[in-house]
């Protein structure tokens, strides 16, 4: 079988035949004329084929063709198809069939100035639509309240279950690792003061303003958040949500409501264990690194950090639990349907609660500081 | 035409996503007791007519009246209370996944009737036999199939013994079998609930098997075709894309018809 591909143009009159000989398929190397319609003298009348020769025809074939008849329709140029394979003339017919082109979509380059002009639309809507949540979250806690709002109360427990106990080893785990770390930098630092007993303060203080706070609410939205967001959006694609609708019931009230409350009523005890565990990560390297006697570090601890700096940690991370549940809802209960927007939801939700944490957790440092808490 | 009483009742309804018209001018009365079919190709605006119907997406323009209740001008309460005599048979069945079938069924009734656990145990139980799941009660929905998880899914919808039940393409996704089983089911419930039903679908089977009264949305010129009983239909419309949707031919008149000439 001849594995090349060739073509002979001869000229009758004003009649051309294209003689393909050999096997054009996908497979071949592509013939020494890459571009046929180049070749054609400008004044032939009809086209005519001859695949006598030809062994082997696949889409190779079919793309020239299809090149040919259109260069042949655009100069008036009649295209005598008998000599081809009738399997190729019905493929060939096939591609030539009209349909409707669909609408252009319009995918005009923009420019930089439109892109920040979208961007800031784009950001603007998030912002209404933000707001807009944050009413509806409003009245499902006024029917909350008012004992309206309908819910189950197994969805509840489960989830102060999941957003509690469930969440307590990895909290503990990195605020344990994150009170041994500022134990070693600040010794490091305070050792050339000879203050090392003052590692004491330094844990104790960041841990219960700061770090407890925080790093039980960036363990609770990369845990939690994302949970409900995946939830959330997954019930939205399988239409889960409607069918909550259509009943009667509401979702905020059913879905949101359990998780949100359950977060917010949990994030102070997590934070609150994070502390009492980071300062003990403190205390190991106090104790075992620094030699600080344990009753000195403990006497130490507990004359630096007051009821305040406890109550200042509390009150964040009851506004942390209420960002984290927010974002994660949020997202999920506008997930669009499907596969792809399940993912999007979830990391939208996980980056801006983080966002959205770091940003009030400035804000409320600077607020107490300035009313000297 | 007007011997049955009216229960909905469609006028000049338009129904678009921003500004994207989707379809318009849509005229058309659902009488009780009947089977109404809203037919179409795929994208040409059923579900979101269903999801127009249900409450769960507003109108451009037009007005829906359910008996004499303009429905989308009417309190979102008024809505959601008309709603709960509607059961909703979603395509996937949209049982909530992190409850047991049993549960899915029961939430409604739990809900909203004052009925002891021990009897709404029973409706359910009831519910799902009539839907041939006995026994499934304790099945997670993902551990069941997919015909049975549309079967699950209409045992919810009648679980509060609705007037209206709305479906979205019961049939798609199941097997010739299974379709026309839930197709005779659909007429069962119909003759013994005395339900009026409104079905969204393309199956030519379960249209001409069930369907008593139907719509056709064309997509080209944005608004409805057609009206009527889909046998005559089929028979005496004169609209050539109504008959060739219900008669499965695919030649348009006036292109070349010729391409399965073998």
């Amino acid at each position: 079988m001849n594995k090349e591909c060739a073509l002979q143009i001869s000229q009758d009159g004003d009649k051309l035949c294209l003689t393909f000989l050999g096997s054009w398929t996908i497979h071949v190397n592509p013939c020494s004329t890459p571009d046929i319609v180049k070749d054609f003298p400008s004044h032939i009348k009809s086209i005519y084929f001859n695949t006598e020769k030809l062994s082997n025809w696949d889409s190779r074939l079919l793309v020239e063709l299809v090149n040919i008849t259109d260069y042949a329709n655009t100069k008036s140029i009649a295209i005598d198809v008998q000599g081809l394979p009738s399997g190729i003339q019905k493929l060939l017919k096939l591609t030539r069939k009209k349909t409707g082109l669909p609408p252009k979509e319009k995918h005009s380059k923009t420019g930089i100035f439109e892109e920040i002009g979208k961007q800031n639309i784009r950001v603007f809507n998030q912002i209404v639509e933000m707001l807009a949540f944050t009413g509806e979250i409003l009245l499902s806690y006024l029917r909350f309240f008012s004992g309206r709002a309908r819910f189950l109360k197994r969805d509840f427990i489960y989830f102060l279950y999941n957003c509690g106990p469930q969440a307590l080893p990895i909290v503990s785990l990195i605020s344990f690792l994150v009170g041994f770390t500022l134990a070693f930098i600040g010794a490091v630092q305070l050792q050339m003061f000879g203050a090392d007993i003052y590692v004491a303060n330094l844990v104790g203080l960041t841990m219960t303003r700061e770090m407890g706070p925080m790093m039980a609410a960036i363990i609770m939205a990369g845990r939690t958040g994302a949970a409900f967001a995946a939830q959330l959006g997954t019930m939205q694609v399988n239409e889960e949500i409607d069918a909550l609708q259509t009943m009667g019931l509401n979702p905020l009230d059913f879905l949101v409501l359990p998780r949100m409350t359950a977060l917010i009523i949990m994030m102070p005890f997590l934070a609150i264990c994070a502390d009492f565990i980071g300062i003990i990560g403190g205390f190991f390297i106090g104790c075992f690194s620094l030699d600080i006697s344990p009753i000195l570090y403990y006497e130490q601890t507990i004359k630096a950090v007051t009821l305040n700096h406890f109550l200042v940690g509390i009150t964040k991370s009851i506004v942390f639990g209420y960002i984290v549940a927010f974002c994660g809802c949020i997202k999920g209960m506008y997930c669009k349907r499907s596969a792809g927007a399940v993912g999007q939801a979830t990391t939208a939700a996980v980056v801006s609660a983080i966002v959205l944490i770091v940003i009030t957790d400035a804000a409320f440092t600077f607020f107490f500081n300035l009313i000297g808490v | 035409m007007d011997t049955a009483k009216a229960l909905i009742d469609v006028k000049d309804l338009t129904m678009a996503y921003g500004d994207f018209v989707l379809q318009q001018n849509l005229t058309f009365k659902v009488k009780q007791g009947s089977i109404f079919t809203i037919m179409g190709e795929s994208g040409c605006g059923k579900s979101t007519l269903l999801r127009i119907l249900t409450g769960l997406k507003s109108p451009a323009a037009g007005t829906v009246f359910y008996s004499d209740m303009n429905f989308w001008e009417s309190s979102s309460k008024k809505r959601t209370q008309r709603m709960q005599r509607c059961g909703v048979l979603y395509q996937s069945g949209a049982l909530w996944s992190s409850m047991t079938i049993g549960e899915n069924i029961a939430l409604p009734l739990q809900q909203f009737t004052k009925l002891p656990p021990l009897l709404i145990q029973e409706i359910v139980d009831v519910k799902l036999a009539l839907v041939g799941l006995k026994g499934f009660a304790d099945y997670l929905p993902s551990a069941i199939s997919g015909g049975m998880r549309k079967r699950a899914g209409l045992a919810r919808a009648i679980a509060l013994d609705p007037d209206i039940l709305f479906f979205d393409e019961p049939s798609a996704g199941l097997d010739p079998i299974s379709s026309r089983m839930l197709d005779d089911l659909i007429l069962e419930l119909r003759d013994s609930l005395g339900a009026t039903i409104v079905i969204v679908t393309h199956e030519l089977p379960s249209i001409f098997a069930i369907g008593d009264d139907s719509i056709f949305l064309d997509t080209e010129t944005k608004t409805m075709l057609a009206s009527g009983d889909p046998r005559m239909l089929a028979k005496n419309s004169n609209n050539i894309k109504v008959k060739q949707f219900l008669s499965r031919s695919s030649s348009l008149p006036g292109s070349e018809s010729s391409v399965e000439n073998e």
